[in-house]
Parts: C-alpha cells; structure tokens; sequence
C-alpha cells in the first residue's frame, strides 16, 4: 500500500491529477472521519477534509517521500481542524438569559457532569452518545483520542501528528479516557 | 478510593505499555478490589465504543469535488495523458505530420524545369507552347515553367510553380490548375494520390 502511494507521490509531483484522485480515494474515508469527530458536523467536516487533500496537493513538493505519507496527511488534517475549532466563534454565550425565561441562562440546558438521565441514554443511539461525548471533550484531548481509538495509530505516529513528546500524547489519552469513562460509564 | 498507582497502571495496560511484573502486580490488586475491578471494566468498555463507531465513509463524490478544487493541471501531463488515452489519433496526426514534412521537401527540392513529353510541345527558355492549330492529346503537367496555350489539349493542364497563359483561340478539354502555394501543393499530391489509387481499381476492373 505505501509503495503504490509512493508511487502515485511521484506522478503527483510531476503534475499528475488523476494520481492524486487515488490517492484521494485511498484516505478520503479516514480523513473525513478524522475532521468529522473534530468538528461534529458533516458539511463542516467535508469542507475541511476537502482542504485538507487540497493543501497536501498543493504543499507535495514539501513532503519528505522518506517518511509515512498518511502521518504527514494527518497532520495537516489535524492542524486544519484545530485551526477551524479555535476560530469559530460559540453561537451562544452560556450567561446569556435565554429569551422567554426569568433569570435562566444557558448554563441550565448543559447536563450536569455525572450521570446521564437513563431515558436519554435509551432515545440516543450509541453512535450519538460516543459522538456528543468525544465533543464535549476539550480540544487537546479529541485530537488524541480520535486518532488512537478511532484512526487506530500508534502513539508514536500520533506523537509525530500533534508535534508532541510521547509523553504528553499518554497522558492526554489517559486524560481523554477518564473524561469519556465518566460520561459513559452508565450507557 | 483506589490507589493512583494501580489507575496508572491500568492505563499502562490499555496503552499496551505494560511489563509482565507490572502485570502482575495489576491482576493481583483486580482480584481483590471490586472498586478497581469496576473501573477498569468501564475503561476497557469505553474505549470498545468509541472503538465501535470509528467506521464513517466520506460522502459521496468526494474524490471529484477534490479535483474539481485544485489547481490547474500543467499542459505538459495533459498532452501526455491525451496521447495515452487517444493511440490512433496520436498516430494519425504524427502520419500528417510527417507526410506534410516530405511533400515540403518534395515542393522545395523539385525546382527543376520539366514538362510531360508530348510529340507537338514546342519547348523555348522553360517556356511550353501548345502551338496553334496543333492538338496535344493527354494531360500536360509544367514545373517550374510557363505553360503558352494556343492550341487545344484534349486532357488537363497542369502548370506547378509557374504560369499560364490562354490564348483566345487556345483551349484546353480538361481542367486547368495552376499550383503555386505549398498548400495547393499539398492539396494538388492528395488528390493526384486519390486519383492514382482509383485510376488502379478502375484499371483492374476493365481487366
């Protein structure tokens, strides 16, 4: 499978556009999901997933064809999407009142950190839960999570990913595991 | 409440991190801790769903609307591409290629004077003439030369490179062409081409 992307790498730098639909083909699903659990919307993920290949087409010349293409691929999706977090702006402000109501503010409609209500849990399914609850994780720790549990790589490549120690890449997933045990421990 | 070193050690664990010794140590501490036990069951069990919702398919047409977003293709690949995918047009347009270059050098190198040979020509300084009263029977082709009609030719005339004159009593049975351009040139070999070919099969057939 490298081999064929190294291959196509080639043609890519040359100018070749079909080869990069290949390759495009090969992470399209990987990359999309990645941006998916990141962001939490779908058009919001394609856009960036689509920018994501877009860059690496444009940048190719500056990838080194010695190291693993999909790490350096990853990288930019991750960038992007962290990118895309910090700047979009909260559409409410929690201690805004909200309209209607006598002295409520937003912080009253989020649930409480401990358990889930047993009849939400039972509407939801599990796919939604697992997506609402990787959300709430803060941004650090969703990026570490997603790409060991969901993109199934190594500590090593998520160290090279994030531009971090190995280190720091544990702990944010011990960190994300015990966020995510609390939210779902009752489903 | 459990101690940190035996969550610290079922994290190890889960990252696959762990020795033997350590092991150990952990499974030890399960058997006896039901608080533990229930922890990292809810640990192991968290990690199988987000495990269990990680297979999500891009939309569809993803792969086009990439392409359809990057920049221009330079036209290098793009003749290249062309050529792979269109085999028989490549050649056909390299045949014309190649078969305009020696009608070319053909038109260029032929810049000799020379003219058909009929028994009544009277040929002066690369000047033909069909001399009047005289009728010249088959087609009568002049490079490089004048062509002086004041008979008749019962057949075409042809006049390559040069000029022709008419005179009022001249007349001529077939058609008359004056080739002077590289591309009347070019024209006037393909249709002698088709002509001889045909010329061949009607040859054939009265056989």
């Amino acid at each position: 499978m490298e081999a064929i992307v190294k291959k196509r790498i080639k043609q890519v730098i040359k100018g070749d556009q079909d080869a990069f639909g290949e390759i495009v083909e090969i992470y399209k699903n990987s990359v999309f999901q990645l941006c998916f659990r990141m962001l939490g919307n779908r058009h919001e993920a394609e856009d960036a997933a689509q920018e994501a290949f877009i860059r690496a087409y444009v940048n190719i010349k500056s990838f080194n064809q010695d190291l693993k293409f999909s790490t350096w691929l990853f990288r930019i999706a991750t960038n992007l999407c962290i990118d895309r977090m910090r700047k979009k702006k909260p559409d409410h402000y929690l201690d805004a009142e909200v309209a209607g109501t006598e002295g409520l503010s937003m912080y009253s409609q989020i649930p409480s950190n401990t358990e889930l209500p047993e009849k939400e849990l039972e509407s939801m399914e599990l796919q939604e839960t697992v997506q609402k609850e990787i959300l709430k994780l803060p941004e650090k720790y969703r990026s570490a999570i997603v790409l060991k549990y969901m993109e199934d790589l190594s500590l090593n490549e998520i160290s090279e990913i994030l531009d971090l120690p190995v280190g720091t890449v544990k702990t944010r997933i011990h960190r994300g595991r015990e966020a995510l045990k609390q939210q779902l421990r009752y489903v | 409440m459990c101690p940190d070193h035996i969550i610290e050690l079922m994290h190890e664990y889960l990252d696959e991190e762990i020795d033997l010794e350590k092991e150990k140590v952990l499974r030890l501490h399960l058997q006896n801790c039901k608080d533990c036990e229930t922890i990292f069951y809810e640990l192991k069990k968290t990690i199988a769903f987000v495990k269990s919702v990680s297979n999500m398919q891009a939309p569809a047409n993803f792969t086009a609307n990439v392409l359809a977003r990057l920049p221009k293709e330079k036209k290098k690949v793009l003749m290249t591409r062309w050529f792979k995918n269109h085999p028989i047009l490549t050649a056909a347009s390299l045949f014309v290629v190649l078969m305009g270059g020696s009608l070319m050098s053909t038109w260029n190198h032929e810049r000799e004077f020379s003219v058909t040979k009929q028994r009544n020509l009277i040929v002066k300084n690369n000047t033909v003439i069909v001399p009047k009263g005289e009728v010249v029977k088959g087609d009568v082709v002049v490079r490089n030369g004048t062509l002086r009609i004041e008979g008749e030719i019962q057949g075409d005339a042809t006049v390559i490179n040069g000029e022709k004159y008419l005179a009022s009593a001249g007349h001529v049975t077939g058609d008359i062409e004056v080739v002077n351009e590289v591309f009347d040139w070019i024209w006037y070999q393909m249709k002698k081409t088709a002509k001889d070919v045909v010329g061949v099969f009607d040859q054939t057939e009265t056989k």
